[in-house]
């Protein structure tokens, strides 16, 4: 009876990816207790959330792809429903338009916009498999466009950039042309100057910073000139958990949620970041695997696009902190403080899960 | 249907599919690889570099500022010491609307418009990121009130300071001096003598008398916490810590009761008497009165008291002492007598008979004696006793002006006598240099004539006077004079007493300096200028007084005190030693508008040997509060 119950548990979990990602989980709690000043409420917060997280995770890996291409584009729609609601009712705060309250919760749909996007685009590449041309890749582009320019607009160029990759990988493994590919980046780079024009005085300010943060080593370049000296100040080995200087001495800023990762380099050294660095690169390669044995179109591209979106957001982060990517408001994935970001994660690899132990059914 | 060709493009499909996947994987990889070569360049080859910055973030060097040095007399009586007090401060840079801040904090304690005024004075002076203070000497209730309500005042903040003390306040002001704030050009000096790390954390420096003059002893040695802080600059915990040294304790020679005896017999007139211990040139009394409050200076002085005291007509902050140069008058009368002998002009048989003037040979210009008709027959002797104006007159001129600048500059006419504060002038003795130099003129007999009497171009400070004095006492070697004694070393405890220093010695002949002693001690006794004030004195006092004229003359008139505005009366002049055959002080006295000196100026300085010969005080004051002269014509100086 047990072992039914524990099989119908572990049925449609990937064992490999569970257990990598349990130990990022733990290294990240780990740090955090630090991070957070040896503070046990938060602590326990966090584990909460990653048991929600777990739990959310599990119930997504035990949803078939197919029923999760049946809620693709009604979420889609949702989402940018909501977008415009935004854009339209949105409450402000911190000078950007990001929330919106409907009754009693307050949700930020960009947030949900990170799993419909590339869920919208790779059911749409589904059912347009039998014959795919151009003119599908401009449809898929505008898909993208209408949530990623709203986001934009809110303004969170962060999000916005990110969903934006999240799409652009799920037509890169849907086959869109390379020279297209070179196309965008060549018309990319011609348009930077428009975009440059078009953004907020702070989004320049912060690109700007990233060329010379001491600058402004007071204002916009703190954040980058502390966490580098964090880093840079820990060396081969760290000073030691709950010692770092930087982080308990209140130099670090967000230093348990966005900046958490310049208190694994400063407290455990570069020896830390590598266990963090190979990690990551586990679930990378784990992700890469599932994607490739996956069966269908649908699930090929949603697990390709949340693998590499995940990579993305590592790298973006992590760079971030050493210093040559501008400071967006992106969380360290699985070890910044935060539920939302976590359940968008775990969220994200569940479906992984899913798509990895549904293939199979799909066979049959 | 079409079954077949999809299956082979789902194959060939799969095929690039996967090619894609690896050159993503590939791209995440590469990407990896640059984060991990950044990290290895930060934590590695850098490392050094930020742990530097990191330990600079996080260390602060807190200076621990040293208690400063105390001032004592001889008895240890303290003159300036230090006390702790809570201040409410306030840093200007933390502050958005000082006004309003200031307004708010009223609410919580009294704030005067003094209190305001004085902060305002110090806002100009000083630059925004110090911390100042609005209020000192805070009570238990205004601390209690302030700190319930401080979450309301960020930029203010309650703080324990020292505070220099001056507790015999008027009477010590002139010699003590006083400290004030330190401003942007004491940071400059000290800047240029490399002693600018020892002030940080340091917020006063002395800025006269013996605070300015002995900075370097007072001051100490600053003390340095290293203390670890957070980003807000608060201290976290402290790391290190090297103590501070105080500053060395200063002794004086001055006895403070002698002071205050000096103080007493002025009564209400103004002027200076310094007393010196002619072995040594130990300065027992520097008085210049009025004084003032010194301890109004110390943490800025308010507009209001700054021009009561600098509008004030008795011009309390001149330091008569060291600063005002008077004629020396009368007094100077044994040093021109002493330099007739030494120089073999005079002997001390010779005499003349005084027809009350004298006149240079082929001029009809009658100097006056201040006696009219004159003292009849007068030797050296009785030209010292009676004060006769006539026989300088033509000793001045039988001497030469060369030679009396020579002789006199021996007893420290006409030069800094080097006192241990600073600020004071060299008076004025003439020569035939210094006209041509000054007036582009040449020098006439008739500018000797006056300087015979100490009226002529020649100027002294009390101070002068009294270093002549002593010089006279002290058998013709001219001590340096020395407000301090000895320096005690806080550290380790061990005193070192400052050596009397020599600053020029004249071989006098020994009968010379006893006539002159002789007639002095007979300037005291009945038929000399200053007997009343010597009745019934159990020791000898060796005296003269003299009179400095404020307002000149005219040829053929007559002062008569009565007559003239009590501000442009004369001032009364005393130089006198005791005991005359062994000195232990000597002194000179100043009573500006006082009239003559043997009215004014020698009881004062009665008063004073009393209290350091014979230990007794005064019973009541001893000089006659008003209208001096007038009564008394016939005993002209």
């Amino acid at each position: 009876m047990i072992r039914r119950f524990w099989k119908f548990f572990i049925h449609h979990i990937d064992g490999f990816l569970l257990t990598v990602l349990v130990f990022t989980l733990l290294y990240g709690l780990f740090l955090l207790y630090s991070a957070s000043g040896q503070n046990f409420d938060r602590l326990l917060s966090q584990a909460i959330s990653m048991l929600v997280a777990l739990i959310v995770m599990w119930g997504l890996a035990n949803l078939p792809p197919q029923h999760l291409m049946r809620i693709a584009w009604p979420s889609y729609v949702l989402g940018l429903v909501l977008l415009l609601g935004v854009a339209l009712f949105g409450e402000i705060s911190h000078g950007a338009r990001r929330w919106l309250h409907i009754g009693v919760a307050r949700i930020q749909p960009s947030e949900l916009m990170k799993i419909a996007v590339p869920m919208m685009l790779a059911w749409y590449f589904e059912k347009r498999e039998r014959s795919m041309r151009l003119s599908d890749f401009v449809v898929a582009t505008i898909l993208l466009l209408l949530p990623v320019m709203l986001i934009a607009k809110q303004p969170d160029l962060g999000t916005a950039l990110l969903i934006a990759a999240s799409g652009f990988y799920v037509l890169f493994l849907a086959g869109i042309g390379w020279k297209v590919i070179l196309s965008l980046g060549l018309s990319a780079a011609a348009l930077a100057p428009v975009a440059w024009s078009l953004m907020h005085d702070y989004q320049q300010q912060r690109i700007m910073t990233l060329f010379d943060p001491t600058q402004d080593p007071l204002g916009r370049g703190y954040h980058t000139i502390q966490s580098t000296i964090a880093l840079g100040s820990g060396g081969l080995f760290g000073k030691g958990w709950l010692n770092g200087t930087q982080t308990h001495l209140d130099f670090l800023p967000e230093r348990h949620t966005d900046f958490i990762f310049a208190v694994l380099g400063e407290e455990l050294g570069l020896f830390g970041i590598l266990i963090l660095l190979f990690l990551y690169l586990l679930i990378i390669a784990r992700g890469l695997y599932i994607t490739s044995r996956a069966t269908t179109m649908f699930s090929r591209l949603i697990a390709g696009s949340i693998t590499l979106t995940f990579g993305t957001y590592a790298f973006v982060n992590m760079g971030m902190v050493a210093g040559i990517l501008p400071v967006v408001g992106v969380p360290l994935p699985l070890i910044s403080f935060g539920g939302t970001s976590l359940v968008t994660m775990l969220l994200g690899f569940g479906i992984l899960m899913s798509v990895a132990t549904h293939r199979r059914l799909v066979k049959q | 249907m079409t079954r077949r060709p999809e299956l082979r493009n789902l194959q060939r499909d799969l095929y690039y599919f996967r090619l894609r996947i690896s050159v993503a994987g590939s791209i995440a990889l590469l990407l990896f690889l640059i984060l991990l070569a950044r990290f290895a360049y930060l934590q590695v080859v850098q490392h050094e570099h930020y742990q530097t910055l990191a330990e600079q973030n996080r260390i602060s060097i807190v200076p621990i500022v040293p208690n400063r040095g105390l001032i004592l007399d001889r008895n240890g009586v303290a003159l300036a010491h230090n006390y702790t007090a809570f201040t409410l401060e306030i840093t200007p840079s933390k502050i958005r609307n000082l006004e309003q801040t200031i307004n708010e904090l009223s609410h919580l304690m009294e704030i005067t418009t003094k209190d305001r005024k004085r902060f305002k004075k110090l806002l100009e002076e000083s630059r925004n990121f110090e911390s100042l203070p609005i209020r000192t000497r805070l009570n238990d209730v205004e601390i209690a009130r302030f700190a319930a309500n401080r979450y309301r005042f960020t930029g203010v903040e309650i703080k324990a300071r020292l505070f220099r003390h001056y507790p015999q306040g008027e009477i010590t002001s002139h010699a003590v001096g006083y400290i004030g704030r330190i401003n942007d050009a004491d940071l400059d000096q000290l800047e240029k003598n490399g002693s600018l790390a020892n002030y940080r954390g340091t917020n006063y420096i002395g800025r006269a008398g013996l605070e300015q003059s002995y900075e370097n002893e007072l001051h100490g040695t600053t003390g340095f916490e290293e203390v670890e802080t957070d980003s807000g600059g608060r201290a976290v915990r402290t790391l290190s810590r090297t103590p501070p040294t105080s500053g060395n304790n200063l002794t004086l020679y001055m006895d403070l009761k002698l002071q205050q005896v000096a103080e007493q017999a002025f009564g209400n007139f103004r002027g200076a008497v310094v007393a010196i211990e002619p072995k040594t040139g130990g300065v027992l009394a520097y008085l210049s009165k009025p004084g003032f409050d010194t301890n109004l200076f110390v943490d800025g002085i308010d507009t209001q008291n700054w021009e009561l005291l600098n509008n004030s007509l008795d011009k309390p902050l001149v330091n008569r002492a060291m600063h005002g140069q008077y004629p020396p008058g009368s007094t100077i009368k044994p040093f021109m007598a002493l330099a007739g002998l030494e120089l073999n002009k005079r002997s001390p048989s010779f005499g003349i008979n005084d027809p009350g003037y004298y006149t240079l040979p082929g001029s009809s210009h009658r100097y006056r004696d201040w006696k009219v008709g004159g003292h009849g027959f007068v030797d050296l002797h009785k030209s010292i006793v009676i004060s006769c104006d006539t026989y300088y007159y033509g000793l001045a001129v039988e001497l030469g002006i060369d030679n009396i600048f020579n002789f006199l500059g021996h007893f420290g006419f006409g030069k800094k006598t080097g006192i241990d504060i600073e600020g004071e002038r060299s008076g004025l003795l003439p020569s035939q240099a210094w006209k041509m130099k000054r007036f582009k003129q040449k020098w006439f007999a008739g500018d000797t004539v006056s300087v015979g009497i100490g009226q002529g171009y020649n100027l002294a400070t009390p101070l002068q006077l009294a270093v002549a004095t002593a010089t006279l006492a002290n058998q013709g070697a001219q001590m340096q004079p020395q407000l301090v004694r000895q320096i005690q070393n806080s550290k380790s405890g061990v005193v070192t007493a400052i050596p009397p220093r020599i600053m020029s010695k004249l071989p006098i002949k020994p009968e010379n300096l006893e006539l002159i002693r002789n007639a002095m001690v007979d300037v005291t006794r009945p038929g000399g200028t200053a007997a009343h004030a010597a009745l019934g004195a159990p020791y000898a006092i060796a005296g003269k007084t003299g009179t400095a004229q404020v307002v000149a003359i005219k040829q053929g008139e007559k002062y008569v005190a009565s007559r003239v505005a009590e501000r442009h009366r004369d001032h009364a002049l005393f130089i006198a030693y005791a005991p005359a055959d062994d000195p232990k002080i000597a002194l000179a006295i100043l009573v500006e508008n006082g009239g003559h000196g043997g009215t004014t100026a020698a009881p004062i300085a009665r008063a004073l040997f009393d209290y350091y010969l014979l230990g007794k005080l005064p019973a009541h004051s001893v000089v006659a509060p008003e209208a001096p002269g007038g009564v008394e014509d016939s005993e002209h100086d």
